[in-house]
């Protein structure tokens, strides 16, 4: 980049973080390129945070562009569409990209290369329309938010009863160093972004609205500038803040243009605001003016492994080798093939597997940009993880007791407030691995509270059939003693006149038994 | 195709605990080379000799320990330790007692409470400590500054009296003197003023001959260090500006008696202390506002120490006296995290 922004006065700071160089200069020089239709699309059931999908076609179904593939009654979940027409050839386990390398359900949808459209309804005038009818269409649309997280969207665009939101955060500080799809979203598409913006105001009842873009991206600037000249949209203020990882971190970013600090275990709407991504504005602008499903993401094909590296337009489940055969290939000292950042991002086994929703870059390294973690050595209690971490934790605590198993401990010193963004081990002069402790003593502990709970569900059950049990022996004997106080408490007359009543009813039985028998 | 995995973060800063430690040393060489300058030979072969020995006995050691011997010396802690320890020493200290000190410092301070990490006071300064307080008179035989004695030793000169003891035929009072810090307190004993002490040749324009230069040399690494993010500005700001006020309010209150807070802190360890001894991680406070308290205790203490103290210089017993309170200042100063409320 030949330019940098001015930075915005009056901005506040996060604790630490980390100033990286630039790694754009490769992937921006070419503008989007649309990756030609593949011939299978594997699309797995769960892209998203939240219920997996129910799929709702089946093997042998001729499908349409955009036609409902799979879907949840979850409230928090996203269904998932065919990118383009074909026919359903498999519903079954697929490898998906997962730090784990494990398999999940996926649909494989063989395509037919004419990319035929199911019925659309576009609402051009969507101000007119029903707010939560809105964002009902947005999530029947698929869409997550596109900046790595993939939370459903329209779960954040309601900030339900007793919050009243002030202040829309669009976030376009992409901070790590080799990702810019989001750059180069902006670049090409800024007038539809907007509108999204102006969808995403109307559903929250916000007037203002803040775009936090780092100094990096003067061209992104540059075309929201002339976009909101354009488009006439007001209350749209650009906020120029420093590049510096992780700023894109939506706790951080908030903190950077607001000064304000989303509550321990609270949600941003807690204190007003929300915050979205710009891919996510976009995907959700094309959902309402022209009715278009999430069906495919900008990604970022880059490092020194790729040869061509550039930004691509893929649909979802394109196989990651399309991508980078799209892109020339790899070079030959390819060593470590990364979903997401440098930081960040998981490594891949493979690159037979499906693009999904997350997915904002395929990062293609070589020993000499990903070098292999070295042998780690002892903590020299430096305190430099402390000095970088941006949720102002005590990352070298953390290690002790994650390495000595005192989980509670880790808790009391705020383990869960670990946006694992791995500045600590970026710089911890011993190499040690402070991420992965980290991410071990979360695991620990979320097998222990699901243990807990298990058990404390076999004990309520338990504890209610004994009062259950208890219960109905002593209404037994209440009913009984009722029935013998009765017997006892009445006097002579009536006891007369309810064995007389008895045995009047027996008799008329008889009676009646006899008069069916004989006819 | 299939890759190797790897878990995130991919990458890593080129500050590994080897290079940290490599460029302590490096900023280490200016005052070295200012030693060099003001008190000859003796300063390089002290290094020579802790160096050597430092190695040897950790090797030694680590054998006893099964520890791996080479991956652990190649992170040039041992390194570290041996040149701040010299450079602490009397130029023409006898070997052995450069020997002992260092030996001391690695397999005692050092490895014996489990190595790199885990050592709870400074090796370095439990070294300089153990020889002041077994070795008083050869701890304080200082060399004067070439400029002061007029009198410059040749290396080999220099080598036989470390080796062999054996005296340049004038003797020892040509050659040695007190050190500046010395010498304030034994003649402020005998009723003498600060500015009748300071007329001695002894002193420079801040601090004492020589040593002056030599602890402006090591603010110069320090803040090489700052800059190279190696150190935090925390425990070298703290340990000064203490120490600086502490003596301006002394200085204020009775010229005659008190020295400089400029005197205070170009004599003596304080720059080479504040930079390079207080600030070695392993045994300090971690958190940037613990630091401050932790610096702040030291230059205190230092102060103190000189003035009132039975030694002439405090660093060393400041240092070590404020590594015991590091767990507890640590424990205090806990930073917020991000989203908790103020309380």
């Amino acid at each position: 980049m030949s330019k940098q922004l001015t930075i915005n006065r009056g901005l506040h700071r996060f604790n630490g973080g980390i100033h990286f160089a630039d790694e754009h200069a490769e992937s921006t020089r070419h503008v989007i390129a649309s990756l030609p239709i593949p011939d299978k699309l594997i699309l797995p059931l769960k892209q998203h945070i939240g219920e997996t999908c129910k799929p709702v076609v089946s093997v042998g179904d001729q499908v349409l562009k955009g036609q409902l593939l799979a879907e949840s009654e979850n409230y928090i979940s996203a269904p998932i569409h065919a990118p383009t027409s074909g026919i359903i050839i498999a519903i079954a386990d697929h490898e998906v990209p997962h730090p784990s390398g494990l398999t999940a359900p996926c649909i494989v949808i063989k395509t037919d290369g004419e990319d035929r459209w199911c019925e659309r309804e576009p609402i051009p005038d969507y101000r007119s329309m029903d707010r939560s009818h809105l964002r009902n269409l947005i999530r029947n649309a698929g869409i997550v938010g596109l900046g790595g997280a993939a939370f459903p969207s329209s779960v954040k665009l309601n900030p339900g009863p007793g919050r009243t939101i002030n202040t829309l955060i669009v976030n376009a500080a992409e901070c790590e160093p080799y990702i810019n799809c989001d750059d180069m979203l902006i670049r090409e598409r800024a007038v539809e972004i907007l509108h999204g913006v102006d969808i995403a105001r109307y559903c929250l009842k916000v007037k203002q609205c803040k775009i936090g873009i780092e100094d990096n991206m003067p061209d992104a600037h540059a075309a929201l500038q002339k976009a909101i000249k354009e488009t006439g949209i007001e209350d749209i203020k650009l906020v120029v803040v420093p590049t510096r990882y992780p700023t894109g971190g939506e706790k951080q970013l908030i903190k950077v243009i607001t000064g304000l600090e989303v509550p321990k275990d609270g949600l941003p709407a807690d204190i007003g605001i929300v915050c979205h991504n710009v891919g996510t504005l976009y995907a959700i602008a094309r959902a309402i003016l022209h009715n278009e499903p999430l069906l495919s993401r900008v990604v970022t094909v880059t490092g020194k492994g790729i040869k061509q590296p550039r930004n691509v337009e893929a649909f979802f489940g394109t196989p990651l080798s399309e991508l980078a055969k799209f892109c020339g290939g790899y070079t030959h000292d390819v060593s470590r093939l990364l979903m997401g950042g440098h930081m960040m991002g998981f490594a891949l086994h493979s690159d037979e597997l499906p693009l999904v929703k997350a997915a904002n870059c395929l990062l293609a390294g070589t020993p000499d940009e990903l070098p292999e973690p070295g042998k780690p050595k002892p903590c020299i209690r430096c305190g430099m993880c402390e000095q970088v971490c941006p949720a102002n934790l005590l990352p070298q605590q953390l290690y002790w007791y994650a390495k000595a198993k005192e989980f509670d401990k880790t808790e009391e010193f705020n383990l869960f407030d670990c946006i694992e963004c791995g500045c600590c081990a970026y710089v911890c002069p011993s190499e040690i691995p402070l991420v992965q402790y980290y991410r071990y003593a979360k695991a620990e502990i979320a097998t222990k509270v699901r243990k807990r709970e298990k058990s404390d569900i076999a004990r309520q059950r338990f504890e209610f059939r004994k009062v259950r049990l208890e219960r109905e022996q002593q209404e037994k004997a209440e009913q009984m003693q009722k029935r013998k106080e009765a017997l006892r408490g009445s006097d002579d007359n009536s006891k007369q006149a309810a064995i007389q009543a008895a045995l009047e009813r027996v008799k008329a039985k008889k009676e009646e038994r006899a008069k069916t028998q004989t006819e | 195709m299939r890759f190797n995995t790897a878990t995130s973060p991919h990458d890593h800063s080129q500050n590994k605990l080897d290079r940290l430690m490599l460029h302590v040393v490096l900023a280490l060489l200016p005052g070295t080379a200012a030693l060099y300058w003001y008190f000859g030979w003796g300063v390089l072969i002290n290094i020579v000799i802790a160096v050597a020995v430092a190695w040897i006995s950790e090797a030694f050691i680590l054998l006893i320990r099964q520890r791996p011997v080479f991956t652990t010396l190649k992170d040039n802690s041992a390194l570290v330790t041996a040149w701040l320890l010299a450079i602490a020493l009397p130029p023409l200290a006898p070997w052995w007692l450069t020997a002992l000190g260092v030996s001391f410092a690695i397999v005692f301070a050092k490895q014996l409470y489990g190595g790199l990490g885990y050592n709870p006071f400074n090796p370095a300064m439990i070294g300089y400590v153990v020889l002041l307080i077994s070795f008083p008179l050869e701890m304080t035989q200082w060399l004067a500054p070439v400029s002061v004695s007029g009198e410059s030793l040749s290396l080999q000169q220099t080598m036989q009296i470390i080796f062999f003891h054996q005296l340049p035929v004038d003797g020892w009072d040509a050659l040695s003197g007190a050190t500046p810090l010395d010498k304030i307190k034994t003649e402020l004993a005998l009723l003498k003023t600060i500015p009748e002490i300071k007329t001695d040749p002894l002193f420079g324009y801040l601090g004492g001959r020589g040593w002056e230069w030599a602890g402006f040399c090591y603010l110069l690494g320090g803040l090489y260090l700052i800059y190279k993010k190696i150190i935090s500005w925390h425990t070298p700001v703290a340990v000064l500006s203490s120490m600086l006020f502490i003596a301006f309010v002394f200085y204020l209150f009775d010229s005659e008696h008190y020295a400089s807070p400029l005197f205070h802190i170009f004599a003596g360890g304080a720059l080479l202390g504040a930079f390079f001894i207080a600030t070695d991680p392993v045994s300090s406070c971690t958190s940037s506002r613990g630091k401050l308290f932790y610096g702040a205790g030291i230059g205190v203490l230092t102060y103190v120490i000189r003035t009132w103290g039975g030694y002439p210089d405090g660093i060393a017993f400041a240092v070590l006296l404020m590594n015991m309170s590091a767990p507890f200042i640590d424990y205090y100063t806990k930073p917020r995290v991000y989203g908790l409320s103020k309380q």
